[in-house]
């Protein structure tokens, strides 16, 4: 038995466009396991400036769990200078004296994490996705995460006396579930003095609305070389629109020219676990596969019997994608607007 | 320009990888710069071609890892740094603490490092650096350029030559060192709520994304060039450091291979049919609607 009743844990509880990430909610769920059932969790929310809406972010988190909700609003986090989160959670560090701070494996949590171990000076395990608690309690536990893109795993676990940052892959934990009305938390402004700010934020050429992210996408639809252009995208955006998915590609149809990097998924570029991938002409290169390879639902199409995506995929269509993806499309469209379907 | 890029050795990313008694089995292995550092490394011979200087590669690993450096000094790094440590601590807090000691000594302007290494992949190290070394940094570039800088960055100019859009005063980076003349890195960088552009004063760190360039292959006399370039081997002792400093905080416990994922079914019938039949496979066999 260690000091269970001691263990705190502190979430870094990641919005965007003034509303929680549901990574933020998965961050959430693991560090109430990581604490255990003696342990406190507090959450830090960030924003600033008019608009800034985490009052209600802040009661969701103490609604699902967070003892205690340290909300820090201030001008100095308007854009997202890595400094100036980075002091904000190393205000809520100071507050909670966490054992463990948990936060989303995100384009911001990846910038983040590594600050706020440095500056702690302890151990950073990135992209977890699994945590086994072990038996006590949450102080020895061993987080799995990813090597070589999913080619193969590993489990570390923190060696006594560091401070301990983590970083978890969305879509793999479970979200912290509501408490009991009335045993929600405390919600408190976190006093706050911004470092010097070094970085000036000039300007963002913003995704289109309604764009869902790859990285927390519950369906991607993903094409290869197959298909064929920067037009032959269209289809495929067309299905994962209907399915409320994102569209991803894999390195060959990045290599050449048929959609942005920014999509790209594998070894190099993304890693991604969603419940669904469609990989329209994707013939399934090593290095393509480790990146998708965990998602839950397979589904291959592609002219070449032979393709190795076959060997992975739950379902398989041999044919042409620009005959199958818009026939799916219809078929979703029809099956989405059956009442009762 | 004093220009350092942090690299490391991986695997070929189209290796498989084999688990034999607990390790990941190197024999017959293709090794190469690890493809984020190449965009890196080529980002910073462009910012030489264009600000005069020099560019240093530093690496921390096994003395495989020269092999590494001297592609870098073939592709035309103009020294290179191996931080050699058989039986190297397993963990990011140790190899974090070795490099930024290393570059602190380098006295560089701007340090580049790629967003992650396709091995580990937890693109942790290079901040760690940053944070260590009180420098400011931009992850993630597709586009850098190196301007000169605004008010508080170190010129002693006045807010009058802070370029258009960098409003309010901007901090000097914290590099112990000083250096960076007073020029800032504007850099756009992929994020997931766009792509954004930022400024941070130098010297600074910035992490490579795929898109930032097309790195160059090393040619011939490059390579020739490349093995009478100075490759120096540092130790931790060297750099003054001890076994607290290097001590990790974290341990692998497990390596595992992946769960094996069988092929399912390949559909059959018409097009029409097939599609009918995925979906409604995906509704009531994988549940997924």
């Amino acid at each position: 038995m260690t000091d269970t009743a001691n263990r705190t844990a502190l979430v870094y509880a990641e919005c965007m466009d003034g509303k929680l990430r549901r990574v933020a909610l998965e961050a959430l769920g693991a560090a109430r396991r990581l604490a255990g059932d003696g342990g406190a969790v507090h959450a830090v929310v960030v924003g600033g400036g008019p608009g800034a809406a985490l009052r209600e972010a802040a009661a969701e988190l103490a609604a699902r769990g967070a003892g205690v909700v340290h909300v820090v609003d201030d001008p100095a986090l308007a854009g997202f200078a890595p400094e100036a989160y980075a002091a904000a959670i190393g205000a809520a560090v100071a507050a909670a004296r966490p054992s463990v701070i948990v936060l989303g494996h995100t384009a911001a949590g990846r910038e983040l994490a590594p600050r706020v171990a440095a500056a702690a000076g302890g151990g950073h395990v990135a992209d977890v996705t699994a945590i086994d608690l072990g038996d006590d309690g949450g102080a020895a536990a061993v987080f799995t995460r990813p090597l070589y893109a999913g080619k193969a795993f590993e489990q570390r676990r923190f060696l006594p006396g560091a401070p301990q940052v983590v970083t978890v892959r969305p879509n793999n934990l479970p979200v912290a579930e509501p408490v009991a009305a009335g045993s929600e938390g405390a919600i408190a402004a976190l006093p706050y003095a911004a470092p010097p700010l070094w970085t000036v934020v000039r300007g963002i050429a913003r995704k289109a609305a309604g764009t869902v992210d790859l990285a927390e996408a519950d369906i991607i639809v993903a094409g290869g070389r197959g298909v064929r252009s920067a037009e032959g995208f269209a289809p495929l955006a067309a299905l994962a629109e209907v399915l409320g998915g994102a569209v991803g590609a894999s390195r060959g149809a990045c290599d050449a020219g048929y959609c942005d990097y920014a999509l790209q998924i594998g070894q190099t570029g993304k890693t991604v676990t969603p419940k669904l991938y469609v990989a329209c002409g994707i013939s399934g290169a090593i290095q393509h596969l480790a990146g998708m390879s965990q998602s839950r639902v397979i589904v291959a199409i592609n002219k070449d019997p032979d393709a190795p995506i076959f060997g992975i995929a739950d379902y398989g269509i041999v044919g042409d994608l620009f005959e199958v993806v818009p026939l799916l499309t219809a078929q979703f469209k029809r099956i989405f607007e059956t009442p009762g379907a | 320009m004093q220009l350092v890029v942090l690299i490391k050795q991986t695997f070929d990313t189209e290796e498989k990888i084999a688990i034999e008694n607990g390790a990941v089995a190197e024999d017959g292995v293709k090794f190469i710069l690890n493809p984020y550092d190449e965009y890196a490394l080529e980002e910073a011979l462009r910012l030489r071609e264009v600000h005069g200087g020099s560019v240093t590669v530093v690496s921390c690993g096994s003395a495989r890892a020269a092999e590494a450096l001297r592609t870098a000094l073939a592709m035309g790094a103009d020294e290179a740094a191996l931080i050699a440590q058989d039986g190297l601590p397993d963990d990011g807090y140790a190899v974090a603490a070795l490099l930024a000691a290393a570059v602190r000594e380098l006295v560089p302007d701007l340090v580049l490092a790629g967003l992650f290494a396709v091995d580990r992949g937890a693109g942790s190290v290079a901040l760690q650096v940053a944070e260590r070394l009180g420098l400011p940094h931009a992850s993630a570039a597709l586009k850098l350029t190196v301007e000169a800088g605004s008010a508080g960055a170190g010129s002693g100019k006045g807010a009058g030559d802070a370029p258009a859009g960098a409003a309010g005063a901007q901090a000097p980076s914290g590099a112990a060192w000083g250096g960076g003349g007073g020029r800032i890195a504007v850099v756009e960088r992929d994020t997931e709520w766009g792509v954004e552009t930022v400024a941070v004063p130098l010297p600074a760190l910035v992490t490579a994304q795929q898109g930032l360039n097309e790195p160059r292959y090393p040619s011939l006399p490059g390579i020739m060039k490349a093995k009478r370039k100075p490759l120096r081997q540092l130790g931790a002792a060297e750099l003054g450091l001890g076994a607290d400093d290097l001590a990790p905080r974290t341990e692998r416990v497990a390596l595992l291979a992946p769960p094996v994922r069988a092929a399912g079914r390949k559909l059959s019938g018409t097009p029409a049919e097939q599609a009918g039949q995925l979906a409604e496979l995906l509704q009531r066999e994988a549940k997924l609607f």
